[in-house]
């Protein structure tokens, strides 16, 4: 039988073994040694295994020989999480390493505009839902020193003290803590000595329980099959978990997994490189797996051999004992041992940093007033803030122990405080899966939460008449049947378990979501939370620029030399000013500086105190155009949205003109095309009238001179050619208009082109008309159809004639080049086109004044169709004192053959 | 006493043709090519018929026609409108407008004849 | 050099599938452990209740598998750039 005091020697030397790691660690740290071990991926995964508390390792054998194989689903669930640790983890960590994440309540804060509220409240939960935690692994401590003790008082000589027992392993825990946990104020920065003893301990649980386990496999039940035979023949020996507990617990224990303190100070800000995530993924649950793997074994063992009355919760220890292998008895109490302190360490390290952060720092910032500039040295408050903060966490756990007298099932204890931590989970989530998550919502989703997570959990747990009388329990709070705290609603028969898990989360999500629908983030809000769901999109992003004009950089320096200490807040600034280009002295501060600066104190103080402190130096909090500005990843997209709208209804009111536009075109073509037949009846009507008549003249009319004859005869034949001219130029127009014509394009000069034109329109008329012409402008080679061209000229110059009505009619044919266009210009000194014929006066039939003239109105409608088919096109220029007809002619037309060698 | 017709016709192998037709009847024809003082010019020589066209430079033949109706010596001048533009709506209007009689051209020469003739047959004995 | 471009474009093909490998794997595992056990008989009704060792097989089994499958997942991508490939993947999806 090992004696009490051989026992507790064994563990002392084994905590000063701890301790002479955890400063080794600590050295070799400092002296940036050992980084291959203590940056390990290995160290990482190991560290996480504070999850197997010491509920885990003695509880779990109790929780299987009461329950059976329910006992695993506290192991599935976080095996879950790291398996899907691209999901949740991957984006954690990275937001954690971006915004220099100190804990859970942090992460949420910080997410929700640094939000002090939040910070509050969250820690103020996790103290609430930890420190029966911390209370049962003090009481796991005793109650296993306690077997060591009282199957022989007299053999130790001592008896055991419970309550001092207690007390003395919360003031070894409380001395490791505060020596390893608070060497280096960053929270962000490592705490190598107490990760390194954490993966200690961690080896030391798990061989201790695999151990036991082998002992129990190989050494009582004689083999693997033997112990499969013996499970199925125990009393646990069917499968008896029920449906909605199994998967409840399951998500219940991945959701701790993620909210626990503890969990989260080693997952994430003790996370060393993201790479390590990857290994602890298949690492961990490998851990998890071989940590259960001898559970049941045991417990069925456990069960077989040992007394009835004896306490299931302590198998691990009373099997090797009642066998007599008092030295595997006494490693399996080492294991249990490390299970509890470890993780009563990091989660008091992780509790004291959010507590001393965000409850005793603001608090004292608010008490100073004065701002941290002028205080003290901050850095020595924040230090014993936080040491203050682990002595009165660790003492709310010895409190707890002794209140509750150590009673109660090891596993029930354990199960509560997963459900309040829990509560964490949709505030978390939402913060960095959804954007339009609001700081109301998470205040009022956690609240609910929490609340649901007290009444239907928590307080029921002491038991009835505790502290909820058996009143409430049977006809609910204040006499309301639809308040009792395991059937709320009235909905009875749930497992209380599930109904406390389903009823406190579901109301704390509805709510969060419900009330993130209906209020507005503020713009600080907005920001963080578009840096924490785009955290891969810009990892290092801006959280928000500060504007800095006012204030210096020397009462940055001193706030920052208090809080972070001299030599390294000196290095901080060195390192700015050299990056700013600055040669010595302190850099310049400008937004970006006081924001790395800002997440530097983040990383010691939070985030929430950080953005304060920095506040009250800077100059309020009052959000700058550049922090607005900052928040252009949302505000760029709304921005985009509506300039897309605006172009849009631009591009409508346009497309709206254009049909305007078009449809008055339309009405104008209508008309003309109603007057088509009109004008083409007058058109040859009038002719024809000429024919009839002198035809029927000549026909009826016997005495007729010679001369008449002759003179009616011809009449007739002008109009004839009159009519024949007016039909070719509709089927010239027509066979245009269909396309159907045939260039006989050759190289042609134009200045021959135009003299044909003059030529012959002169010749056509009996009216005189001087022309100005420039013939060396003219002399350009075109490779086109010079007839046509022809055609299009002698139009112009025919309608120069006819239709100028100045006293001196004069013509002006200009040649000259705009870029690759060949641009002749026919300008007469008359009064021009009136300004509403401009529109039309390429129609057909577009005559736009009643003085005869010759022709029916088809001249410039075959014109704009014969250059439209010599790829070119006639403009009519408006301009004070004359018209003027452009005809232009792309230079591609220009044939590459010098205009000496030809002539047309 | 001759007959006295003014003719406003501006083409002029037409107005040929009428004044070939009507002075072989006996009629002086006194014609004019443009619209702008047709009204003026009847006014003053107060004949026993006007022909008009319609599309004329200066001024319609219907600007002409309501200047004549408008004035009480020539409201009951019979006015024969000859036009190219030959709509149901043109002589709708020209009757509206107050014409005495509406031809299309072309015409047959004996139609015209016979018009001009039902037109002054009261006046001119 | 088409054959180097060609064998780079399958690398990280490859590595983008690994990465919806990952991805998937939480979700066969919830499924297997959340969704297969509930379906065991408690031993209420006609059946006889599921032996504990076939459920201790059953669950350790999946989980010793989910255990390799992750490293052997893990082992491919280990020297890869993980945010490179999801985004590459993103972006091509």
């Amino acid at each position: 039988m090992v004696s009490l005091n051989q026992l507790i020697g064994v563990c002392l030397v084994y905590v000063a073994g701890l301790f002479l790691v955890a400063f080794l660690a600590e050295r070799a740290a400092i002296r940036g040694r050992g980084d291959w071990l203590l940056r390990s991926p290995l160290v990482y995964t190991l560290s996480l295994s504070i999850y197997c508390t010491a509920w885990t390792f003695y509880g779990a054998v109790g929780y299987a020989a009461r329950s059976g194989m329910e006992f695993v689903t506290i192991y599935l669930g976080p095996s879950l999480v790291m398996i899907g640790w691209w999901w949740v983890l991957r984006r954690l960590v990275r937001i954690g390493r971006s915004q220099r994440v100190t804990s859970v309540a942090d992460l949420i804060s910080a997410r929700y505009g640094k939000s002090n509220v939040l910070a509050i409240m969250i820690t103020i939960m996790a103290v609430i839902g930890v420190t029966p935690y911390i209370a049962l692994q003090l009481q796991s401590v005793t109650l296993s020193l306690s077997i060591f003790a009282s199957p022989d008082p007299d053999a130790g000589g001592a008896a055991l003290n419970n309550a001092h027992a207690a007390f003395w392993v919360a003031g070894g825990l409380a001395l490791f803590t505060v020596l390893f946990g608070t060497r280096n104020l960053n929270a962000n920065e490592r705490h190598h000595g107490v990760v390194i003893a954490v993966a200690v301990e961690a080896v030391v649980k798990l061989f201790a329980l695999l151990a036991v386990g082998a002992f129990v496999v190989w050494g009582i039940a004689g083999g693997l099959n033997e112990t499969l035979a013996r499970i199925d023949a125990s009393s646990i020996g069917g499968w008896q978990a029920q449906g909605g507990r199994w998967s409840a617990l399951i998500f219940l224990s991945a959701a701790a997994f993620l909210c626990l303190p503890r969990m989260f100070q080693v997952l994430v800000v003790e996370n060393d490189d993201e790479r390590h995530l990857q290994i602890a993924s298949w690492a961990f649950p490998l851990y998890l797996m071989l940590m259960s793997l001898f559970v049941v074994p045991i417990a069925v063992t456990g069960l077989d051999l040992m007394p009835a009355g004896s306490n299931p919760d302590l198998y691990v220890l009373s099997i090797p004992l009642s066998q007599g292998h008092n030295g595997l008895a006494m490693f399996a109490f080492l294991g249990g041992f490390s299970s509890a302190t470890s993780m009563v360490i990091v989660a008091t390290l992780a509790l004291s940093t959010m507590m001393s952060n965000h409850i005793v720092m603001p608090v004292w910032l608010k008490l100073r007033g004065g701002g941290a500039q002028q205080s003290g040295d901050v850095r020595g408050v924040i230090i014993r803030a936080r040491r203050l903060s682990i002595l009165l966490i660790i003492s709310l756990g010895y409190l707890y122990y002794r209140a509750s007298g150590g009673s109660g099932a090891l596993a029930a204890i354990g199960l509560i405080s997963f459900g309040g931590v829990a509560q964490f989970l949709p505030a978390l989530l939402g913060g960095i899966f959804w954007r339009g998550a609001t700081r109301m919502g998470a205040i009022w989703g956690l609240g609910i939460g929490f609340m649901l997570w007290m009444f239907t959990m928590l307080l029921p747990s002491f038991g009835p008449g505790a502290a909820l009388s058996q009143g409430v329990f049977d006809h609910g709070l204040l006499g309301l049947g639809v308040l009792r705290p395991q059937a709320l609603f009235g909905i009875d028969g749930i497992d209380p378990t599930v109904h406390a898990i389903w009823w406190s989360l579901s109301l704390n999500t509805f709510a969060f979501a419900v009330v993130s629908f209906f209020t507005f983030p503020h713009p600080l809000e907005r920001l963080q939370g578009a840096q924490f769901v785009n955290v891969f999109d810009h990892s290092s992003g801006p959280a928000h620029g500060w504007t800095v004009a006012a204030s210096g950089a020397e009462d940055l320096m001193i706030m920052s030399q208090r809080i972070l200490g001299a030599t390294e807040a000196r290095a901080f600034f060195e390192r700015h000013a050299r990056w700013q280009g600055a040669t010595g002295g302190l850099p310049r501060p400008t937004p970006a500086f006081v924001q790395a600066l800002e997440r530097e104190l983040a990383g010691s103080v939070g985030a929430a105190t950080a953005n304060a402190m920095i506040g009250q130096i800077i100059g309020g909090q009052a959000l700058s155009v550049e922090d607005l500005m900052a928040v252009a990843d949302e505000s760029a997209q709304i921005h985009e949205y509506s300039s897309q709208l605006e172009a849009k209804s631009r591009e409508l009111t346009e497309t709206a003109q254009e049909l305007g536009h078009a449809n008055q075109k339309l009405t104008q073509l209508s008309l003309q095309k109603d007057s088509f037949l009109s004008q083409i009846s007058h058109e040859l009507r009038t002719p024809m009238t000429s024919i009839r008549s002198f035809s029927q003249i000549l026909r009826d009319t016997d005495a007729l001179t010679g001369t008449e004859k002759t003179r009616f005869a011809s009449i007739i034949h002008t109009e004839t050619i009159r009519l024949t001219r007016l039909l070719d130029d509709l089927l010239d127009l027509s066979v245009m208009e269909n396309g159907e014509v045939s260039l006989n394009s050759k190289p042609v000069n134009l200045r021959a082109v135009i003299d044909q034109a003059v030529m012959t329109s002169r010749a056509g008329s009996s009216n005189v008309i001087t022309v100005h012409r420039t013939p060396e402008a003219e002399e350009i080679v075109l490779f086109t159809d010079g007839d046509r061209l022809a055609q299009v000229f002698i139009n112009l110059v025919t309608n120069a004639i006819k239709y100028c009505d100045a006293a001196k009619p004069e013509l002006t044919i200009a040649v000259r080049r705009d870029d690759d266009v060949i641009v002749v210009a026919f300008t007469d000194n008359g009064s021009g086109i009136p300004a509403d014929g401009e529109g039309i006066v390429f129609e057909k039939f577009a005559r736009l004044c009643n003085e005869d003239v010759d022709g029916a109105g088809l001249g410039l409608a075959i014109c704009r169709e014969i250059l439209t088919r010599l790829g070119g096109e006639i403009r009519y220029v408006s301009h004070v004192g004359g018209a003027t007809f452009e005809v232009r002619l792309a230079t591609s037309a220009e044939a590459e053959t010098s205009a000496s060698l030809l002539s047309v | 006493m001759t007959k006295h017709v003014v003719l406003v016709e501006d083409e002029t192998n037409i107005a040929e043709a009428i004044r070939f037709l009507l002075g072989r009847e006996g009629w002086r024809v006194e014609t004019l090519a443009n619209g702008s003082n047709a009204a003026d010019v009847i006014r003053a020589g107060m004949p026993d018929l006007v022909m008009l066209d319609v599309m004329l430079p200066g001024k319609t033949g219907f600007e002409v026609l309501a200047e004549l109706r408008n004035d009480p010596a020539c409201a009951d001048l019979p006015v024969l409108m000859l036009t190219a533009r030959g709509q149901a709506r043109d002589r709708d209007q020209a009757m509206q407008a107050g014409v005495s009689r509406f031809m299309t051209k072309p015409f047959a020469n004996e139609e015209m004849l016979a018009a001009v003739r039902d037109l002054t047959a009261g006046r001119v004995g | 050099m088409p054959r180097t471009s060609l064998f780079l474009e399958r690398k990280s093909y490859r590595m983008r599938r690994i990465m919806d490998a990952i991805r998937f794997m939480p979700f066969v595992c919830a499924a297997l452990w959340m969704v297969v056990p509930l379906m065991w008989s408690g031993g209420q009704g006609a059946h006889a209740a599921t032996p504990l060792s076939a459920a201790l097989w059953y669950i350790f089994g999946i989980w010793a598998l989910a255990v390799m499958v992750s490293f052997a997942l893990w082992w491919r991508i280990r020297s890869g750039d993980v945010d490179a490939a999801v985004s590459a993947a993103d972006t091509s999806a």
